[in-house]
């Protein structure tokens, strides 16, 4: 049978309004001139407000005197400084809770994923329990938590308790032994950067002679070894360049050392017991994720159980966990602003609260807060979708 | 001539089954495995039995005033001293009635969407997210039927997280929903209007939105606009959560495999139809513990609030620890919020997996 005509439809039998492109160009330019006027109101309503409430505008008082003091800086600081300078004194406090916040909850997360997937049954429901206990409680109830029911109450600094007169807790924070660098320490700098850069060197070497011949290299231990033996050499040959400095009870308080305020404490260990519940289920998501056929077509090839571990399961389970972990470490980032609530004086208690409260210019001082936030979450999405690129699984 | 009668089974070596069997297989299987054994034993002795003392046998439950803590343990009669108001923040006592009205009226409607044979769970729903809060509404700020008016900075405590919570869910879910369809758009203004949009309110802290909104908000409007501190809350966690809710969404959108949108077009479906009865269906079913994570999310993030003033559950426990007659009992309080939070976010988590059961149609292992 020849193919009937089919009856011709030609776009213009088809009213102008039910064609797709039409109606996606009328749509698009209606949105856009919704978004216009709304933005519109929205200026005209705050220039308005802002003139008569004789609030100025602009980033000038950035340069003008703070006058008031911030418990905790990093950098130096005084009442005397700018607005600019509590800027980045609650900005460097910020990135100070949330690096010891990731290094501590990829520890706990690690090490509860891992416990949680044990064959030990015990073990395994201890970490349940703390997984399931501690990502069902609001952070904010965890930080006031450590805050005023662990930290608060404990003894004054002439009761401090002690341990070998080293490291001293009371409710002022915790003391510990600084280690003041003397000069002569860049050596020790030096020979941490060449170990470094060796290691680099060495695990791209051994990584091109197993692909080559199959022979395989102790990186890991070699690479250990050099960054740690390597330094402690050069320190102990260039004759220990460095002291400890001890916290002294003087006063009302220890004077000297290393002081950890309780604020900074608190904010800390609930940052990194919440999140390590995530990092963990992450963790367990990315090693169940490994079919059981991997590890048994391993064992087929006559791979060891380290082996497997290391060159079949852990590179396959890494692909899982890095984007989720990725993710908590900005959580926690974004988490650490929380601090505002005991006080701790990160960026948003310094600046957002403070400042704004001082200067009244609330738009540029929120735009920049969260322009940071902004930033920093702009960063570590790069970074994924750069590291999503490398490590996707190549399919034909 | 003799038949030949095998022996009888010998039982199972008394070391492989029952409790020992269990014992060997799972605590003490080998060396390390037992010393890990061991230490956790030690781990749960060491803190277990003080807990409970503190918690159970040694606390007090009954009394009016700290006087009636003498036991030692944990002074619960501090919790239930302050229950109400823990329960309806700074709610006036004589009303409390309509609160409870409320909870019970929700709990009476959502009772029928569970029932299996139930037919008109469509309406219902829809009745829930667009009736009920009208009522509820009414009921909680009075001024109609000769119901006494009760400003919104009187609502608090759990009613007041509760409400936070069911707001910023019913709010967020339908937003979410759109964004997520604006960013798989093929129109490119809608597309990149969605993406700035979500990747904004993902990139920066709850607390900063709220702030916004308590400072910035009313900048933004007319001069002399009343607008509410507990609705511009509201709008700044619902905002906040329907970019995360986008996000989930999404991943279900792109797990549909392009069949199912070419079917429903060759059909002759609308996008809107399309979308309604084949692709959503099966794009939420696969990213429901998504979204009920993202609703345990919010609920644990209404906690903020109390950080711009409005007195949450958690607030009412922070003011009541300043009380000067109840100094030093932070521990008993936080504890108390803290079981609360934990309950309702542990039994949501439990029921989207019960649901995610239910749902599964495929093939199961």
């Amino acid at each position: 049978m020849p193919p009937q005509n089919m009856p011709q439809t030609s776009a213009s039998k088809v009213p102008l309004w039910r064609q797709p492109v039409f109606r996606a160009t009328v749509f698009q330019i209606l949105l856009v001139l919704g978004i216009l006027l709304f933005g519109y109101y929205l200026l005209s309503n705050t220039l308005q407000n802002m003139e008569q409430r004789g609030i100025t505008t602009g980033f000038g008082f950035l340069s003008n005197e703070a006058g008031f003091g911030i418990l905790k800086s990093l950098i130096e600081y005084d009442e005397t400084d700018t607005y600019g300078r509590t800027f980045l004194v609650g900005l460097l406090n910020t990135l100070l809770v949330a690096v010891l916040g990731i290094f501590f909850a990829t520890f706990i997360g690690f090490f509860m994923g891992i416990a949680r997937l044990s064959k030990n049954w015990l073990v395994a429901r201890l970490a349940t329990v703390y997984i399931e206990t501690f990502r069902n409680i609001p952070l904010l109830l965890q930080i006031m938590f450590w805050y005023f029911a662990v930290l608060r109450p404990l003894p004054l600094p002439r009761q401090s308790l002690s341990m070998g007169d080293l490291v001293f807790l009371n409710n002022r924070g915790l003391f510990m032994p600084q280690p003041i660098p003397e000069p002569g320490l860049w050596v020790v700098g030096v020979a941490l950067l060449i170990a470094v850069i060796a290691v680099v060197f060495i695990t791209r070497w051994a990584h091109r002679r197993q692909e080559q011949t199959g022979q395989q290299f102790p990186t890991l231990s070699v690479g250990l070894g050099l960054i740690l033996v390597l330094p402690l050499l050069v320190f102990w040959l260039s004759g220990s360049p460095m002291h400890l400095e001890y916290p002294v009870l003087g006063g009302f308080n220890f004077r000297g050392g290393m002081e950890v305020i309780p604020e900074l404490a608190a904010l800390v260990l609930a940052l990194s017991i919440y999140t390590g519940a995530f990092i963990a289920e992450a963790v367990r998501s990315g090693i169940l994720s490994v079919t059981h056929g991997q590890t048994e077509a391993a064992y087929a090839l006559g791979l060891r159980p380290r082996t497997t571990l290391k060159l079949v399961i852990v590179p396959q389970a890494m692909r899982v966990i890095i984007p989720q972990l990725t993710s908590q470490f900005l959580n926690l980032t974004k988490n650490s602003s929380l601090a505002t609530a005991i006080g701790y004086p990160d960026l948003v208690n310094v600046f957002a609260g403070t400042t704004l409260n001082q200067t009244g210019q609330a738009v540029e001082v929120i735009a920049m807060t969260m322009g940071v936030y902004l930033t920093i979450s702009l960063l570590i999405s790069m970074f994924m979708n750069w590291y999503n690129k490398r490590k996707m699984l190549v399919e034909r | 001539m003799s038949t030949h009668t095998p022996h009888p089974d010998l039982s199972p070596p008394i070391t492989n089954v029952g409790v020992i069997g269990w014992l060997r297989t799972n605590l003490f299987s080998s060396w390390p495995n037992a010393i890990l054994t061991v230490a956790a034993a030690f781990v749960i002795f060491a803190t277990l039995p003080p807990l409970i003392e503190w918690a159970f046998i040694k606390a007090d439950w009954v009394g009016d005033s700290r006087d009636a803590c003498t036991s030692g343990g944990a002074c619960w009669v501090f919790v239930s001293v302050r229950f109400n108001q823990f329960m309806y923040g700074l709610y006036p006592e004589a009303e409390y009635w309509r609160i409870n009205l409320a909870g019970m009226l929700i709990v009476a409607l959502v009772i029928p969407l569970f029932v299996e044979r139930f037919r008109w769970k469509l309406s219902l729903g829809l009745f829930i997210l667009v009736g009920y809060p009208i009522v509820a509404f009414l009921l909680f700020s009075g001024g109609i039927l000769g119901l006494e008016p009760v400003e919104t900075s009187r609502w608090g405590g759990l009613t007041l997280t509760l409400i936070l919570a069911s707001v910023g869910m019913a709010a967020s879910f339908p937003l979410g929903v759109l964004l997520a369809l604006g960013r798989r758009s093929t129109m490119p203004i809608v597309k990149s209007v969605s993406v700035v949009f979500i990747e904004f309110w993902r990139g920066v802290p709850l607390i900063t939105v709220l702030f916004m909104s308590s400072v910035m908000l009313p900048l933004f409007l007319p001069e002399g606009t009343h607008f509410d501190k507990l609705l511009r809350a509201m709008i700044g966690i619902s905002l906040f959560q329907s970019a995360y809710m986008a996000e989930v969404v999404r991943g279900g959108l792109q797990a549909i495999p392009k069949g199912q949108y070419e079917a429903a077009q060759a059909l002759g479906l609308s996008f809107w139809k399309s979308m309604a009865l084949i692709i959503m269906p099966q794009a939420l079913k696969l990213v429901i513990p998504g979204i009920v994570n993202t609703f345990i999310a919010l609920f644990k993030d209404t906690t903020l609030v109390l950080i711009i003033g409005l007195f949450d559950m958690l607030a009412m426990i922070e003011a009541a620890l300043a009380d000067p007659n109840w100094l030093g009992y932070s521990v008993e309080g936080l504890t108390f919020a803290a079981f609360v939070y934990w309950v309702f976010c542990f039994s949501m988590s439990r029921y989207s997996m019960s649901l995610e059961r239910k749902l599964h149609t495929g093939h199961s292992r």
